[in-house]
């Protein structure tokens, strides 16, 4: 029996880390939001590893902070270690990491979301979308109730069709045992979506108090927490923390691997979907690195308030009597009692081709789509797609300008675009290495890059812009000093740089210019600055960053100004690409699949060449020639 | 892709005719006019100059003049390509030409994609709508013809090995990357010392390749050579015998000053292109007029001085003075008249000057072979071989491999100064897409291929 319930602005279809954050940041816009989870115990869930950030996954939590989502905030709250990576090497690439309270971060989410205004959170699967003349009109759940919607935003994850995989034994359940949900990908083929299957997998939990740490390597978080949310106090969570420890396979769990690859669901064949390079399976490890002798192995804890220990490095879809006798070579497993097994699990996901930059779907209105099911991977990935399909719907039924980030902007736009105009073969995972203006795009100037847009879409409020301005204003205030204060050749300044292995100097040098010299810093040279106002770290690290690196950052402005260049040319929404004379058949059929928005993003889709791009700058300048002649003359016209 | 830099070309085609014209096109390309072109005197600037006015001046090289040219600058919009044009003409030699051409490109020009200034020309509202299958054409047909060029360069040793300089620097990008994605499993301790290594190794390979362009440029256009000694020393006969029935003619260029002929000739496979300065081939008498001078002021900027002394006749003030002012470049002393009574030896030259001398008749056309072995050893290091040995001799693929080679420079010193090495990627990446630009590999999922195949990631 249908039964028809009150309508809503928004519906967010799973509440994951990307629903999490579309269905917060549609109902902190003011809008009627409702958020659909098979369970509501599983909100937030962490299925997989117990930790939040890591290489550029921190970045994107920053960025999302900065633009006002949540990740950030709560992580802040429910962390229990916390590290800073790659502080060896360049601003850039510094990245932050905290392990996670897997619970509490999922019931302090819960919490926030319970506790917004707008947002109405239910217990439900959804079975089918209600679309009438290619717009969302509402969606049906299993059990009759419909939900008309004037917008909705898909995030199921990795619940789609989900079955699992643990050696012969194959479950069709969701992550963790909960129940998948079946009936969606009928409704979305229906509609004319087409869908595709990928694979992940993870590793067994052990009980922490079976294995011996006295054989493993400490890991202990950073003396100095910084906070992942630019609103969090770093006083504040200055804490106790636990450690994690490190490990090593060896000859033997590699034999066992060996002897038993024939069993392995993927090896056999079973498996059909297609799973991500940078998150290998311990047997594909062993397999594609035949040459090494052991592999590193982390256990995590889950949280404070369970001894479940995570194995960092041995994800595995082999069966359980084999994972029971490969865990137990492991130095300091070998009494360890399995808690969870390892198992892989395949899901539908979607081609992010459908999609436009917005995470709209081409070819449906209202609807858009974050997350897994986009065909990423990562909590990271997941909850940043998620806040712009929440944004982009709610600047959608507000009439106002959509979110699309560039690439020279965020994390966040390069994993959009990417997803949008690659042909992605596998779970996308960010990497640094894809973020090609890195420099600018840095974990400590997220604010500066995104705050400015959070506030003008309404996720930032005036108090904390305010604040963000002055962090600004002291950032330019003091870059202007350090850079005309000159600090002479007398004798204390020659000792100065003596004593600090720097050449002595011949005539008069500004601050700026030492802050430059790589073994002199900010800080040292605190003593030839007595009169330097006292600032927060977050601002005098700006300045730092912006001298010393200077150079490398002016030669990647001038990288991101030919970007721009090609960004700001638009394609016309109603071009038709077979009806282009000289474009090869290649590019044609890519560029009518991908359908980008600017001249840039064409260029980027694998199988157009420049000469194809010529082609088609022509072509648009033909056409924009074109419409100004019948604009001019349609306007005389009227004028008759 | 459409661009507003500022491009440049030979538009007058690659044969040698009367006159060449080398022309700018972009926001640029009066200031780099000015950078490279001086009136006489130096008193007119062309960013002074009214549009679409020609003026007579020199070009220079850092400060060494490659031409006498007429510089035609005509500002945008009323332009070929609504741009800022300038138009050099000079004098039609290819190698005038092509010198010219990478003058500009040294100052800021980029070398024009073929129809570029076609595009350029469309795209900015030059050419009617009706034209644009036309120019569209155009673009997908030299696109194709530059393809097929460059792929028949590449299908040779050239190709692979740029593609192996190229995936060699990738390792070490990727190896970098893959320490920052995943700094848990992959450790940059002690692996910048084997990074320096490695730049300094790929460094060497890309030099050698340019080193080669340099013997590419020679065997495409022939080393400049000039035939000097006073006046009946034989100059004209050894020019003769050096064109004669034996050889090749090759081609015939008209000269790159206008009272002088070039000669091109192959010498065992060696072209020579012989500057003849203002007729030694013409009449005995006319060759006595010939004063020392005027040869010696040829000699300045050939790559390869023949010095024909008669070995019949005691050496006198004009070999001295000769043998003074050639000190230094490279000379081959050819001794003439070995036919007649010897008055002279090689060791007599050799107090004179220091470089081989050959035993020489021109009357009977011994000593050529000899010849042909030195100046193989001077050009060559005594090995030449156009079959096997790779040449870099496209000027896109020598201005690619220069800007990586430049690009790996600032990599050493990024490592030497301890620049973090996720900075020293940004120019590893840049001459990847340099050599890329050869190749026609893009970085990007290469990179990322790289790393996983490479590198076990994760967890």
């Amino acid at each position: 029996m249908d039964f028809v319930y009150e309508a809503y602005d928004v519906a967010v279809i799973g509440a994951g880390h990307a629903g999490c954050e579309a269905a917060l940041a549609c109902a902190r816009l003011g809008l009627e939001t409702i958020l659909f989870t098979i369970s509501v115990e599983s909100i937030a869930m962490m299925p997989c590893n117990p930790n939040i950030g890591g290489s550029s996954k921190g970045h994107l939590v920053r960025e999302i902070d900065a633009l006002g989502g949540e990740m950030g905030k709560n992580i802040d709250r429910t962390f229990i270690q916390s590290k800073m990576l790659n502080t060896s090497k360049g601003p850039a690439v510094h990245s932050l990491r905290a392990q996670a309270d897997k619970a509490l971060y999922s019931s302090t989410m819960r919490k926030t979301l319970e506790n917004t205004d707008h947002l109405t959170i239910k217990q439900a699967e959804i079975t089918d979308l209600i679309i009438e003349d290619g717009q969302i009109k509402g969606v049906k759940t299993d059990t009759g109730g419909i939900y008309p919607c004037r917008a909705a935003v898909l995030a199921t994850g990795t619940y789609l069709r989900a079955r699992c995989l643990c050696g012969e034994a194959v479950t069709y359940t969701g992550p963790n045992g909960l129940k998948a949900a079946g009936a969606l990908s009928d409704s979305l083929r229906r509609l004319g979506i087409e869908l595709v299957r990928f694979k992940t997998g993870t590793p067994a939990r052990m009980d922490g108090r079976t294995i011996d740490t006295s054989k493993m390597v400490e890991q202990k978080g950073d003396r100095r927490i910084i906070p992942f949310s630019f609103t969090t106090d770093p006083d504040s969570i200055q804490k106790e923390q636990v450690s994690c420890w490190l490990t090593y396979t060896n000859e033997q769990t590699h034999q066992i691997i060996r002897d038993n690859l024939d069993r392995s669901p993927i090896y056999a064949g079973v498996i059909e979907g297609t799973g991500p390079r940078y998150c290998p399976s311990i047997e594909d490890k062993v397999v594609k690195f035949a040459g090494r002798d052991h592999h590193q192995v982390f256990l995590e804890p889950e949280g404070l308030y369970t001894n479940e220990m995570y194995v960092d490095g041995m994800s595995s879809s082999l069966p359980e009597d084999v994972q029971y006798r490969m865990y137990h070579t492991v130095p300091g497993l070998e009494h360890a009692k399995i808690v969870r097994h390892a198992y892989a699990i395949e899901y539908d996901c979607i081609p992010a081709s459908q999609l436009r930059p917005t995470l709209e779907f081409k070819k449906i209105r209202g609807l858009y789509s974050g997350g897994q099911f986009n065909g990423s991977s990562g909590y990271e990935e997941a909850a940043a797609q998620g806040l712009i399909a929440g944004i982009n719907a709610a600047m959608g039924l507000l009439g106002r300008q959509q979110l699309i980030l560039r690439r020279s902007q965020a994390y966040i736009g390069v994993l959009i675009d990417d997803l949008v105009t690659k042909d992605i073969k596998e779970p996308y995972r960010m990497m640094t290495s894809r973020a090609e203006y890195r420099l600018f795009l840095r974990q400590d100037n997220a604010d500066l890059r995104l705050t400015p847009i959070g506030h003008e879409i309404g996720l930032i409020d005036d108090e904390r812009y305010e604040h963000f301005l002055e962090k600004k204003h002291m950032i330019e205030e003091e870059d202007k000093r350090v850079r005309s204060l000159m600090i002479g050749t007398g004798e204390p300044v020659q000792r100065f740089l003596r004593e600090h292995g720097s050449q002595q100097t011949g005539k008069s040098l500004s601050l700026a210019e030492l802050i430059r010299r790589p073994e002199l810093s900010y800080d040292i040279l605190k003593d030839l600055d007595p009169d330097r106002p006292s600032l927060p770290e977050a601002v005098t690290q700006q300045v730092e960053i912006g001298i010393k690196y200077e150079g490398y950052l002016v030669r990647q402005q001038k990288q991101v100004e030919k970007f721009h260049r090609m960004e700001n040319k638009l394609i016309p929404e109603d071009i038709d690409y077979r009806q282009l004379h000289g474009l090869r058949i290649e590019a044609q059929q890519k560029l009518e699949k991908f359908r980008p928005l600017s001249i840039g993003q064409a260029g980027r889709i694998a199988g157009v060449t420049p000469a194809d791009i010529s082609v088609l700058l022509i072509h648009i300048m033909q056409i924009n020639q074109e419409k100004a002649a019948r604009a001019k003359a349609g306007k005389g016209d009227s004028g008759e | 892709m459409y661009e507003d830099d500022t491009i440049a070309a030979v538009s007058t085609g690659m044969t040698s005719s009367g006159i060449g014209i080398v022309r700018m096109s972009g926001r640029k390309a009066v200031e780099i006019a000015d950078r490279v072109f001086s009136t006489p005197g130096g008193r007119t600037r062309l960013a002074d100059v009214p549009s679409h006015t020609v003026h007579y001046g020199h070009v220079y090289d850092e400060g060494v003049p490659v031409d006498e040219v007429m510089a035609c600058v005509m500002r945008a919009p009323r332009t070929y390509t609504r741009e800022d044009v300038v138009e050099i003409s000079c004098h039609g030699g290819i190698v005038v030409m092509r010198t010219l051409l990478a003058v500009l490109l040294k100052n800021g020009a980029r070398l024009a994609q073929p129809g570029e200034f076609t595009k350029r020309a469309f795209l900015n509202g030059r050419i009617d709508l009706s034209q644009a299958e036309a120019v569209i054409d155009l673009i997908n047909s030299s696109s194709r013809m530059a393809m097929d060029s460059s792929l028949r360069q590449l299908q040779g040793g050239l190709g692979k090995k740029i593609r192996q300089v190229r995936q060699e620097i990738l390792d070490d990008t990727a190896y970098i990357e893959a320490s920052l994605d995943d700094p848990e499993h992959i450790s940059m301790e002690g692996y910048r010392q084997e990074l320096l290594d490695h730049v300094k190794k790929e460094q060497g390979q890309l030099l050698a390749l340019l080193h080669t362009a340099r013997n590419g440029k020679i065997i495409r256009e022939g080393i400049r050579t000039v035939i000097v000694g006073k006046p009946n020393a034989g100059k004209s006969s050894l020019m003769n015998l050096l064109l004669g029935s034996r050889r090749a003619i090759v081609t015939d260029i008209a000269g790159t000053t206008r009272d002088t002929l070039e000669e091109s000739m192959l010498l065992d496979g060696i072209p020579l292109q012989i500057v003849d300065t203002a007729g030694i081939r013409r009449t005995d008498d006319l060759v006595e007029k010939i004063g020392v001078e005027k040869a010696l002021e040829a000699a300045k900027d050939a790559q390869l001085i023949l010095f024909a002394a008669d070995s019949s006749l005691p050496l006198d003030e004009n070999d001295r003075e000769i043998a003074r002012l050639l000190t230094g470049k490279k000379v081959v002393v050819l001794l003439n008249k070995s036919d007649l009574p010897q008055v002279i030896g090689p060791e007599d030259i050799k107090e004179l000057i220091d470089a081989p001398v050959i035993p020489f008749s021109a009357a009977e056309g011994t000593g050529v072979r000899y010849l042909e072995k030195i100046v193989k050893e001077m050009f060559f290091s005594g090995s030449i071989d156009n079959n096997e040995q790779i040449y870099l001799s496209n000027e896109r693929h020598q201005e690619a491999v220069s800007a990586a080679l430049d690009s790996l420079m600032n990599a050493e010193k990024g490592i030497e100064e301890g620049i973090p090495e996720d900075l020293l990627t940004i120019d590893f990446m840049e001459a990847c897409d340099q050599l890329g630009l050869i190749t026609g590999q893009s970085v990007g999922e290469d990179l990322i291929d790289t790393i996983f195949s490479r590198f076990c990631m994760g967890k």
